[in-house]
């Protein structure tokens, strides 16, 4: 059905009225009977040792219901958090994980590292008895550096890992790269860095942990991206009950951009300690303790390679990158700069031999894991950073040197695990050429010098992998589950619909978009829908959302169920209207007898399905609901070109984006205002990105940047007016041709705006974020080499 | 936050004795920097004396050839006060530029004069304007009153009320935000009144706002932009931090100053 809440159809979000009118219900929002606040101490140092940790006191402090520490998770049997990815060195050893307890056991390896939980009647008073905590702490030396982190003679921060490295992993064929590279007539190299970026979800982690002791039941209403996998996390790996005594609730979560995938120690604290103390136990994370203590994103050092030949045709490509794991290992750290990285390292391009090596390493710093785009941007950064060098260095067009060396024909194996199934680079490439008049660039670069301005552009055709993922393959990379989806369609008997599903919304909107769905196959209204998710006792299972896979995964599971429940209905059909089942047809939310004007809609057929008048139990089952698990068969891959046009005031430095073109290939796409809007944010990040954010420590390993008075956010102010379209290839390996949108601004962006700065600039030598400083050192720096 | 006993006096008489009466009350005016303080426990004031009931502090007027602000006027009313768009659009324009909407519609001048953060809008205005701090003890000249990062010659239990500020013939203020407070990196205050020029500088001295001399030599000379051509600025005395060098800052000093030129002579 194409109605105007169907496929295709910007159907205003459903969720939005309670969102904005305050009625959300967030983790802080939840209040338990009795509950009492968790307070956590934090180490201000970056590598110590505990010698002495002395609670005495503030166990007796006011209000005080218990303070907790690492003996007392280790009395009690429970596990360290862990990491479900395990990557392989190259000489086929495991990777070196440190342990990586909820509360410090003899060590604290971060600024913000967990040391104690303080639990009292109000959070003032557990503040107030922290202070009241007397640590001795053997101060070691800190390494923030990756270089210095591996160099002989480095501190130690794990003594599983005595270099420091977690890994060195590579992938690509070695030997065919480098007889690539003999061959070249032109290599161009790069040294990149990635920087590191702090989340900064609007809504910070939140925790309320509850035990009934009747039951036995545990209960965490927790900031979660995927209740069901932090569920199998506590229970399996981190013994804080089996999974029928556990329940998590996901409720309304206001942002996640990965930082609320990862199982981390102040939810599982607050869950275990609700038995403990024999109460509820709530804690809500400032902002100083989100920027300390989220998962922080990105940060790598990558030299890079790229050779051709004398037309300007890739040969090959090589990579050697050092990815900045943190003190630990968090939930998916260890795929994020290996699996999700160099499987994309072929872009869009045609590249015969591309071999990646990946050291992980330890450092003093908060732990690394997946943040919006996860491993994609980075991999994008390295491909179209050397696409627009080696273009200027050969002296081609940026756009016509991409043109060459595109991928044509599908499908398309890269040297690099990867099988793209669909895409039409050249079509977004001259989509968005048309719609960024990048005829008339050299005018308005004229133009801008005339005001004593540098005018740059800069492209970025970038890919990645989304959908993920099929089960078996990620299992036999290392992933400790599989990576399908599940839903359930439940037809209530007057035709009103849950949906359960797996996949967790917070900000994607798919109690809009899902709905859309339902709308649109079973044609029915789509306030008729509820969507409900986020609640591991309602929906069976599911594996969350992250990886832009809710759209390609969750919702092809929701498909398949309504297929059944179409087939289903039939039956129902067939006995109430006295016809054949292979003479119903399903057509605009009504059954009927083909040729033949008898028909029932399908909330009558519902009804049906639930009276049971028509038909006898040996017959058919009463009742109308049916579940299904899709596994996807392969990733799906979105692409697209994004064109950044830059203006650089050279006596400031200051940089403003002057126009944003960004012509991407989603598939299928359910409601374009809310992909417009994914677009929208993602870009906003990655121009965050590229332009203004940086994590920062020091060489003693103190953030600098803990707070938004050093740590630039994007603004509304910051960014043009975008510019945006679409081509479509749908996707063949799902049932949609859904391909996901959620990180393609954030992985496109970066390159896109580094390319357009380094053409104003007239050089490469700028890292990110280039801010206004930056910008003007480089400016410097240009006007010095003109002069010489 | 720790526990404190809230005051709300009606008068500065009585809010200056409340603040005599322990050594560890503090006077609370929009909270903008204050209350941020406290949460972090950076501050931690056992009495909080509050001068939003106290009656007078928040007016706007016009006194012969001064303007008169009330200590307790927000930057909201300044910025859209038709008393200063007329007389000194640059302050008005100043305060507009401060922080976000909640911020203007709660922080104070006063609290901004007191708190005198290095790297705060209206100490260059204060400064580059010539204004007089009005206390409940004395008139403090501006030339006198600012002490450094966050000091200023304000004594124990002073309370200010008012500031005046001469009407300038010329002035603008120029500022070159910090990507992430948006506080002043480098902002120029310029002003001329007859034969005076005066050219503030906030957020990059090491010591707060001052006065920049090679700024105020070239347009005393001349006061155009084109005056600040090749002028120099040192680095001497400047901060520097992530965000910023001390020779970024002394680079955007007569830049930005210029800027502040251009705007002023454009508007007269
Ligand atoms: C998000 C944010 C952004 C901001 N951005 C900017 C910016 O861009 N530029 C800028 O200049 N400022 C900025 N500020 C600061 C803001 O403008 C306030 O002016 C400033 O915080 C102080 O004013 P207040 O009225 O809030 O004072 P309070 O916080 O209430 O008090 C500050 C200090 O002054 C003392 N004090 C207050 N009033 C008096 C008085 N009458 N006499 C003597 N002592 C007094 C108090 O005891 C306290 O020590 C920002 C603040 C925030 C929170």
């Amino acid at each position: 059905m194409s109605s105007a809440t169907g496929i295709g159809a910007s159907v205003l979000r459903k969720e939005d009225f309670r969102f904005i009118t305050g009625k959300g219900q967030y983790t802080d929002d939840i209040n338990r009977q009795g509950q009492a606040y968790a307070y956590f101490l934090r180490s201000p140092h970056a590598h110590a040792t505990i010698k002495k940790l002395d609670i005495s006191a503030a166990k007796k402090a006011a209000g005080v219901v218990g303070v907790l520490t690492g003996d007392d998770l280790a009395a009690d049997k429970v596990g360290g958090l862990i990491c479900g990815w395990m990557i392989h060195n190259k000489d086929g050893s495991p990777m070196k994980a440190g342990a990586h307890p909820a509360l410090a056991q003899g060590k604290v390896r971060y600024v913000g590292d967990h040391v104690a939980v303080v639990i009292a009647d109000t959070y003032s008073q557990a503040k107030d008895a922290a202070d009241l905590i007397v640590v001795e702490y053997g101060v070691l030396p800190a390494v923030v550096d990756m270089n210095d982190a591996v160099k002989k003679g480095a501190t130690v921060i794990h003594d599983v890992a005595s270099d420091n490295r977690v890994y060195d992993w590579h992938l690509g064929d070695k030997a065919a790269t480098e007889a690539a590279f003999k061959k070249a007539k032109h290599i161009t190299k790069l040294d990149l860095v990635n920087n590191r970026l702090i989340p900064n979800a609007m809504e910070p982690r939140a925790a309320v942990g509850d035990y009934d002791s009747g039951q036995e039941q545990f209960t965490l209403y927790t900031t979660s991206q995927n209740p069901h996998v932090a569920r199998l996390v506590l229970s399996a790996f981190i013994g804080i009950a089996p999974e029928h005594k556990l329940r998590v609730i996901a409720p309304d979560v206001g942002g996640g951009f990965g930082s609320k995938i990862f199982i981390y120690a102040e939810e599982t604290v607050c869950v275990w300690a609700a038995k403990k103390v024999g109460r509820p136990v709530k804690w809500t994370a400032d902002r100083t303790e989100a920027f300390l203590s989220d998962a922080h994103g990105r940060d790598h050092l990558t030299h890079a390679e790229m050779a051709m030949d004398d037309k300007g045709k890739i040969l090959g490509l090589r990579v050697h990158t050092k990815a900045n794991l943190g003190a630990y290992l968090s939930t998916f750290s260890s795929c994020v700069p290996t699996y999700l990285y160099a499987p994309l390292l072929s872009g869009q391009y045609d590249i015969p031999a591309i071999y990646a090596e990946v050291d992980g390493i330890y450092t003093n710093t908060a732990p690394v894991d997946a943040y919006r785009g996860a491993g994609r941007p980075e991999a994008t950064f390295v491909v179209e950073r050397l696409m627009e060098v080696a273009a200027r260095e050969l002296g081609m067009d940026p756009a016509q040197f991409r043109r060459k060396n595109f991928i044509r024909s599908f499908p398309h194996q890269t040297p690099v695990i990867m099988a793209y199934d669909t895409g039409d680079y050249v079509a977004s490439l001259d989509k968005a050429l048309e719609m960024a008049d990048y005829k008339n660039f050299g005018k308005r670069k004229k133009e801008s010098a005339k005001h004593g301005k540098l005018r740059g552009i800069g492209f970025s055709a970038y890919i990645e992998a989304c959908g993920i993922a099929p089960s078996a393959a990620v299992g036999s990379l290392g992933a400790g589950v599989g990576l399908w989806e599940s839903a359930e369609v439940r037809v209530n008997p007057i035709g009103t619909i849950e949906v359960l599903t797996g996949s967790h919304s917070h900000g994607q909107g798919h109690e809009t978009t899902f709905a859309q769905l339902v709308s649109d196959r079973l044609g029915v209204d789509i306030n008729s829908v509820a969507i409900v998710h986020g609640d591991t006792d309602k929906v069976q299972f599911g594996m969350g959302t992250y990886g832009s896979r809710s759209g390609a995964v969750g919702m092809s599971a929701i498909s398949k169920a309504l297929d059944k429940v179409i087939a289903k209905g039939k039956k129902v059909a067939a006995y109430a209207l006295e016809a054949a089942e292979k003479d119903i047809e399903f057509k605009d939310g009504r059954f009927s007898v083909a040729g033949t004007d008898k028909s029932l809609a399908f909330g009558e057929v519902a009804l049906q399905a639930y009276i049971a008048h028509k038909f006898t139990g040996a017959e058919l089952e009463p009742g109308l609901k049916e579940g299904a698990f899709y596994d996807p068969t392969n990733f799906t891959f979105p692409s697209g070109v994004h064109i950044c046009e830059v203006e650089i005031d050279p006596d400031t430095g200051v940089t403003k984006i002057e126009r944003w073109t960004a012509v991407d290939d989603f598939g299928t796409i359910i409601n374009p205002m809310i992909v417009e809007g994914q677009v929208h944010g993602g870009i906003a990040q990655g121009v965050g990105q590229a332009m203004f954010e940086g994590a920062h420590y020091d060489k003693n390993g103190q953030l600098v940047t803990a707070s938004f008075m050093d740590y630039t956010m994007p603004r509304a102010d910051d960014l043009p007016s975008f510019e945006i379209g679409t081509t479509t290839t749908p996707c063949t390996s799902n049932p949609l041709g859904i391909k996901g949108c959620g990180e393609a601004g954030a992985i496109a962006a970066p390159p896109a705006v580094i390319n357009a700065i380094t053409d104003a600039i007239g050089h490469e030598n700028i890292a990110m974020p280039a801010t206004p400083q930056a910008v003007w050192l480089a400016c410097q720096a240009s006007r010095k080499m003109a002069a010489e | 936050m720790h526990a404190f006993s809230y005051h709300s006096p009606k008068t500065v008489r009585q809010a200056a004795s409340l603040l005599g009466k322990s050594d560890d009350a503090k006077l609370l005016a929009g909270g903008q920097t204050l209350l941020p303080t406290m949460k972090q426990r950076l501050a931690s004031p056992t009495h909080l004396v509050d001068l939003g009931k106290v009656e007078g502090l928040a007016s706007i007027e016009q006194k012969g050839r001064n303007i008169v602000i009330g200590a307790m006027t927000c930057h909201a009313d300044v910025a859209t006060s038709a008393v200063v768009l007329q007389a000194i659009p640059a302050l008005a324009a100043l305060a507009g530029g401060i922080g976000d909407a909640q911020v203007r519609n709660r922080g104070t001048i006063g609290g901004s004069l007191a708190n005198n953060d290095p790297a705060a809008d209206y100490p260059s205005a204060a400064l580059a304007l010539n204004a007089t701090i009005v206390t409940n003890k004395r008139k403090i000249p501006a030339d006198q009153y600012f002490a450094g990062m966050f000091a200023t010659s304000l004594e124990e239990g002073e309370i200010i009320t008012k500031v005046s500020f001469p009407i300038p013939s010329k002035a603008a203020y120029e500022k070159f935000p910090n990507p992430a407070s948006r506080y002043a990196l480098v902002g120029v205050f310029v002003a001329k009144k007859g034969a005076d020029v005066r050219a503030a500088v906030t957020g990059a001295g090491s010591d707060g706002v001052f006065r920049s001399a090679e700024v105020e030599a070239a347009l005393k000379a001349r006061f155009n932009p084109k005056a600040l051509d090749g002028v120099k600025v040192s680095a001497k005395g400047l901060n520097g931090d992530i965000h910023a060098s001390a020779d970024y800052r002394a680079h955007l000093i007569p830049v930005i100053a210029k800027r502040a030129v251009t705007k002023a002579v454009a508007k007269a």
